[in-house]
């Protein structure tokens, strides 16, 4: 087998370690994504879908575990030097844009994530015919606005420009935090369109979160579903198995009778023993 | 006419803090408190080096290189240590006061008879030939005096011009995004900690650079020079913005050194027309404040009306 473009070494994060109300969000997870994998993480609220993606990014300081991105053990990198190879994109439109700079900022600054920030002027004819073509190829017609500061745009411009922004480099991985979420269903639909052409031309290492089954099934080749901190279900070859949204429900289904089983079992425990 | 120069002059010094203002209060959101002390050690610095008999040039480069350590302490204190800016500024700005009182030795020095960039000025300004006086608008105006303000007008200009340019280049622009999204900025790869820095260093520089310049307009350092800076940056920094807009850096930057020069003409207008020039912090705290709260005041005023409208209607 190749060697994994991401790979997760018993990771877990615990909040409020060692007090009563101690939380593992992230519990010994182990996982590797093959180069040019697109992998959906699914889970129920709180199931530590986005702390996994805060591990991998680096926002969420481990516990405990490695991190290996093409190999290279980068588990004390910062943040912002794992988003030279690690690239994301945010649930809120907001977080990935600066909402006062232009849009052509905006995307020469995240073009030059993999390199050093010198004196050269951040919008020269150059780079701003290469910023103009690929607005353009976004086919949202934002190419004649480079020079509108970007937060006068919508959630939905500015999340296909942040998507733009994260793929124009080509990262190791592209992590989507449910980044449709905050959308209405025209933009999400657009935005995922846009995604899945971005990691076609790329053949990009994809983790997303969501919690739409139908673009788990339409997107993913391998779904994992986390329930309490670990991945609890595994399910590759989603496309060829032909996997439905309904057998995903049903697993979902399952967790929570469980979940119930568990909470009943606790009030049953407490009301014998206090 | 004399009164009038004066005023520019002390306005183009003065728009240099403005620029250094600009950076920490417009670029990265923050009141750096650090601009008292960092003032207080360029007028150190500059004049007890004079009085060394130092170049004037190495002097004035001595002070800027003060204040820009000044400001990246607290730009250090801030992120690295997480020490809320305000109080990082004062620790800062507080330390100074003690370090400006070592270096110049004494609360006040005279550089009566040292050389300084202005003495330079008005040597070079005889070398040009120029007369001793000459007639404006039906004065005598020193010609020496038009030197100092060429001089500085000069400065002024250069160091705006080069903050503009600054902050088109990709290291400028990373300092923007830092300031205005941490978060995005980390995404890309920026260092925003190590942005803050260097943008609390730069913007130190400059404030302390108008410090060095001061000390040698005036000819004489106090230790008290310093108090206030910060409040009178920002003054600065309103006045251009309400006459210019932000609508582009440029515009923006521009409008902090003519703003500058502004609030001096009407700080000088009224001193002539009689305010006890020992109020001018009071005055200059008082407009800040007038600024930051009328447009809130308006809002108010025309809300309840907009309201009352409704209910009738």
């Amino acid at each position: 087998m190749a060697e994994a473009a991401l790979r997760l070494e018993g990771v877990s994060h615990v909040f409020h370690r060692g007090t009563p109300g101690e939380v593992r969000a992230l519990d010994g997870v182990d996982l590797a994504l093959e180069p040019g994998s697109f992998t959906v993480v699914l889970g129920t609220n709180g199931s530590g879908k986005s702390s996994l993606l805060g591990a991998i990014a680096g926002s969420l300081a481990l516990t405990d575990g490695r991190v290996y991105l093409d190999g290279d053990d980068i588990t004390d990198w910062s943040e912002q030097r794992r988003a030279r190879r690690v690239s994301r994109v945010f649930q809120n439109p907001f977080t990935g844009t600066a909402a006062d700079l232009s849009v052509a900022e905006n995307l020469v600054l995240a073009s030059g994530r993999a390199g050093r920030r010198g004196l050269r002027r951040t919008l020269g004819r150059e780079r701003r015919t290469a910023v103009r073509e690929q607005v353009a190829r976004l086919g949202l017609g934002l190419e004649d606005r480079l020079d509108t500061p970007i937060g006068l745009l919508s959630g939905g411009q500015r999340q296909a420009l942040t998507l733009l922004m994260a793929t124009m480099v080509k990262p190791s991985v592209l992590l989507l935090d449910e980044h449709t979420a905050a959308l209405d269903p025209r933009s999400a639909e657009q935005v995922i369109r846009l995604t899945q052409a971005a990691v076609a031309r790329g053949a990009l290492t994809t983790l997303m979160v969501t919690h739409s089954l139908g673009q788990a099934v339409a997107l993913g080749d391998r779904v994992l579903v986390m329930h309490r901190g670990r991945v609890v279900h595994d399910l590759g070859d989603v496309r060829r198995r032909r996997i439905s949204e309904a057998d995903l429900l049903q697993l979902f289904d399952r967790l929570r009778w469980a979940d119930r089983l568990d909470s009943s079992t606790a009030e049953m425990l407490r009301r014998a023993y206090i | 006419m004399n009164l009038v120069i004066g005023a520019v002059t002390m306005g183009f010094i003065l728009a240099l803090l403005g620029l250094g203002v600009f950076l920490s209060y417009r670029v990265y959101h923050l009141v750096d408190l650090t601009a008292d002390g960092s003032f207080g050690i360029g007028v150190a610095v500059a004049a007890a080096l004079l009085v060394h008999g130092a170049l004037p040039l190495a002097a004035t480069a001595a002070a800027v290189a003060a204040g820009a350590l000044a400001g990246a302490i607290t730009g250090f204190l801030h992120t690295r240590f997480q020490v809320n800016a305000l109080l990082a500024g004062v620790l800062t700005s507080t330390a100074l006061y003690s370090v400006s009182l070592f270096v110049m030795g004494s609360g006040s020095v005279s550089l009566a008879s040292s050389p300084t960039l202005v003495t330079q000025a008005h040597r070079l300004a005889a070398g040009l030939g120029w007369p001793e006086t000459v007639t404006l608008l039906g004065t005598d105006v020193q010609s020496s005096s038009l030197a100092t303000l060429a001089l500085m007008a000069l400065l002024a200009a250069g160091f705006a011009l080069a903050l503009t340019g600054f902050l088109g280049t990709d290291l400028g622009t990373a300092m923007r995004a830092a300031g205005n999204n941490p978060q995005m900025a980390r995404a890309v790869a920026i260092d925003v900690e190590g942005m803050v820095v260097l943008g609390l260093g730069v913007s130190n520089g400059l404030i302390a650079l108008s410090g060095a310049l001061i000390t040698q307009y005036q000819g004489f350092a106090n230790i008290t020079m310093g108090v206030g800076a910060i409040v009178t940056g920002l003054a600065n920094l309103m006045v251009g913005e309400t006459l210019f807009g932000r609508r582009s850096i440029g515009r923006w930057i521009s409008g902090a050194v003519l703003g500058a020069v502004a609030f001096r003409l009407l700080v000088a207008a009224a001193i002539r027309a009689g305010l006890n020039a020992d109020a001018l912090k009071l005055v200059t705290a008082v407009f800040v404040l007038a600024v930051l709260i009328v447009p809130q005041w308006g809002a108010r005023l025309r809300a309840p009306r907009r309201a009352g409208a409704r209910a009738h209607g």
